[in-house]
């Protein structure tokens, strides 16, 4: 024991953890936006696409869903510059690498989505005689936005987290605030229980937000 | 004069502030069918649930054979063991079967018999072999619930309950989940079981069944017993009684 | 290519069984405290209830990395004092203990009411109803999300390279710390990773689909 807590030097290097969580949550929005739009192009491709395009599109949400995140980052920082004639910073490279993952996850989002959809809705808007691409606008991806709403948020809380990993390639997020203070203070015990109680007010604040979004939308929907 | 084998004195029940039994007397005799039929909310499903201590209640007493069911003589809850001894004097089938899909027909019927009843698995499998038979389902013994029509289903219910040999088989809307042509296949089980004396209080919608397989009709209206009597007399009776009469009026004439 | 390949396997090997022993003392301790707790969501008194609900979502609420650090570098300091190795197990210990937790819940929450009262009517008792009737048919929904939850436990334990434990994704680094042939060595790594979770999660697909087939 003997240790006692002592929490002035943390609050005296705040701001590399204010700052750490600020870009940690432009990490996780950044990311989520670019993973957005890959999820919605390729899950609006998979369900109306061949044989050939599902097998492409499945082998990239497998491959990124079942590699643990770090080796992604190390592999997309350190690795990938070996073979392709390509140079980023530390922050570009990871955005990169946790938009392609948050991809992954989300074309299996979008996609059962899409397949939720009552066929009665995409026969509905036949008859009034829609063209494919008005029923895919008018029809099929309002319809899908509102089924996939929470599994959105869920990913979005997951990104949050995931920026932690950042840290590894020293990009200044909240986790690295954290090492940060640890190596000039060694105030570590401090230094952690702060960020963690970041991450874990910011989550939740996020969740009841999305929360709050989620019901508004399922209302307005419904009326 | 002997005991009734149900005595229900001034039962009370309320959901927050909706008194769903309002002072409820009700003696059901040894081999009585009973049929207890009413508008939706009027608390003929929570008069039965009340009876086997699925419900709990505010006031009043529900007898068995003399003994009082869900409370001990200074109103304490029974322990867990206890109550499960008296809930199996009572048989029940339920709307929506409830049947455990996960074990056959057999299987469910046995549940009971072993774990509670204390029959070894041979006793048990003979027992329900022999009710799966009367409900005319000797050969679906080995058929999980997601194989069986919903008549079917029901009536693996039926032999589940009556298998365990209760004082008591309470019905609650038994044919509601039915297809109608499915309907029939399950009153005829229990006209069956009316015959052979098993005591039963049915809550019903089948205003015919219940007029010719019941000994006596209870009435039910905003959780009060609004009228009683044997069948014919009760319906007879239902022009001085408005509640009654329009109740009944919404049956068509086909239906008696 | 092939070279850095075949020079880097043996130490892959190693690595690999560490991966593997992590996640298997991660899986199966967390499996024992996630039933047990996730009953004690469910049935326990009310102060065991809150107690186990803050738990898991306090846990669930932190990144693994961070619950990592946290269990290394803090607990020492309220006198729990154990080596790299066993901090990692115990941080994804109670990272997929949450995970568990929540599995339970959703499980036995998924079985109808009166799948319960049936059980109380032909008189089984609390304890009765939970093994005959609860139970099995909680475990048909249980399994598939379980199993195909042990591919988090198996990608978090790559985390525990960053304390020194010498799992997979430590000795990748190792070997490339000598060769300097980051990419094939990733790459290699990436597809041992992918082999192992692929397998889990086809698995879990696969009772998932046979099993609904069941339920019906």
């Amino acid at each position: 024991m003997g240790y006692s807590l002592n929490f002035s030097v943390v609050w005296r290097n705040f701001d590399k953890l204010w700052g750490g969580l600020a870009l940690s949550l432009e990490l996780a929005v950044i990311s989520l936006a670019i993973g957005i739009a890959i999820g919605l192009v390729l899950a609006v491709i998979y369900v109306s696409g061949g044989r050939f395009t599902r097998m492409a599109i499945a082998v990239y949400v497998e491959a990124f869903r079942n590699t643990p995140l770090i080796l992604l980052v190390y592999l997309v920082f350190y690795g990938l510059p070996q073979i392709v004639d390509i140079r980023y910073d530390a922050t570009t490279s990871f955005v990169a690498t946790l938009s392609i993952y948050a991809g992954a996850y989300l074309v299996e989002v979008f996609r059962s989505g899409l397949e939720a959809i009552p066929q009665g809705q995409i026969d509905a808007g036949r008859a009034i005689g829609l063209t494919p691409l008005q029923r895919l606008a008018y029809v099929r991806l309002p319809a899908m936005v509102r089924i996939s709403l929470p599994a959105l948020s869920n990913t979005f809380i997951s990104l949050f987290k995931d920026t932690s990993i950042a840290s590894v390639i020293a990009v200044p997020e909240l986790t690295w605030g954290a090492q940060w203070i640890n190596l000039n203070t060694f105030r570590i015990v401090e230094a952690y229980l702060v960020a963690t109680a970041m991450y874990l007010v910011t989550g939740y604040v996020m969740l009841f937000g999305l929360r709050l979004v989620e019901r508004r939308f399922q209302v307005a929907r419904n009326a | 004069m002997h005991e009734p084998l149900l005595t229900i004195r001034d039962l009370k029940k309320s959901f927050g502030r909706t008194e769903v039994l309002k002072s409820i007397d009700l003696d059901v005799g040894r081999g009585e069918v009973v049929a207890v039929i009413g508008p939706s909310g009027s608390g003929k499903t929570t008069l039965l649930r009340c009876i086997n201590f699925l419900e709990t209640y505010d006031g009043g007493s529900v007898r068995i054979d003399g003994a009082e069911v869900g409370y001990t003589e200074g109103r304490k809850r029974r322990g867990e063991r206890a109550l499960a001894r008296m809930r199996a004097e009572t048989g029940m089938v339920f709307q929506s079967f409830n049947l455990f899909p996960h074990l056959t027909a057999a299987q469910n019927v046995m549940l009971g018999l072993t774990k509670v009843r204390r029959k070894t698995k041979a006793e048990a499998r003979e027992i329900a072999g022999h009710w799966l038979g009367r409900v005319g389902l000797g050969h679906k013994a080995e058929a999980l619930p997601s194989e069986l029509s919903g008549g079917q289903q029901q009536r693996v219910g039926i032999a589940r309950a009556v298998a365990m040999e209760p004082k008591i088989l309470l019905l609650d809307e038994i044919t509601s989940a039915l297809d109608p042509e499915l309907v029939g296949e399950v009153l005829e089980v229990v006209r069956g079981l009316a015959a052979e004396g098993m005591t039963m209080l049915m809550v019903t919608h089948e205003i015919a069944f219940a007029r010719d397989a019941s000994s006596r009709i209870v009435f039910m209206a905003d959780g009060t017993i609004a009228a009683e009597g044997p069948p014919v007399e009760l319906i007879a009776s239902a022009e001085a009684n408005p509640r009654l009469f329009s109740f009944l009026a919404r049956f068509r004439a086909s239906h008696f | 290519m092939l070279d850095a390949m075949i020079y880097a396997l043996p130490f892959l090997m190693e690595g690999l069984w560490i991966t593997v022993l992590v996640s298997l003392l991660t899986v199966s301790i967390s499996l024992v405290a996630g039933l047990v707790l996730g009953c004690a969501l469910i049935y326990g008194p009310l102060p065991l209830r809150l107690f186990t609900r803050l738990f898991s979502d306090t846990i669930r609420g932190i990144p693994i990395l961070v619950l990592i650090f946290f269990v290394y570098y803090g607990f020492p300091a309220i006198g729990v004092d154990f080596d790299s190795f066993w901090a990692a197990v115990t941080a994804l210990t109670l990272f997929k203990t949450a995970q568990v937790i929540e599995y339970v819940r959703g499980a036995v929450e998924s079985i109808p009411r009166g799948q319960s009262e049936a059980g109380m009517a032909i008189g089984l008792t609390f304890s009765e109803r939970l093994t005959s009737v609860i139970f099995p048919q909680a475990l048909r929904r249980f399994l598939p999300p379980w199993i195909n939850g042990v591919t988090d436990a198996v990608k978090g334990s790559a985390l525990v390279s960053l304390l020194g434990v010498t799992d997979l994704m430590h000795a990748i680094n190792q070997v490339i710390g000598r060769t300097y042939e980051a990419m094939p060595l990733y790459v290699l790594g990436a597809f041992i990773y992918f082999v192992i979770n692929f397998s889990l999660s086809t698995l879990s697909r696969r009772l998932e689909r046979r099993l609904s087939h069941v339920q019906a």
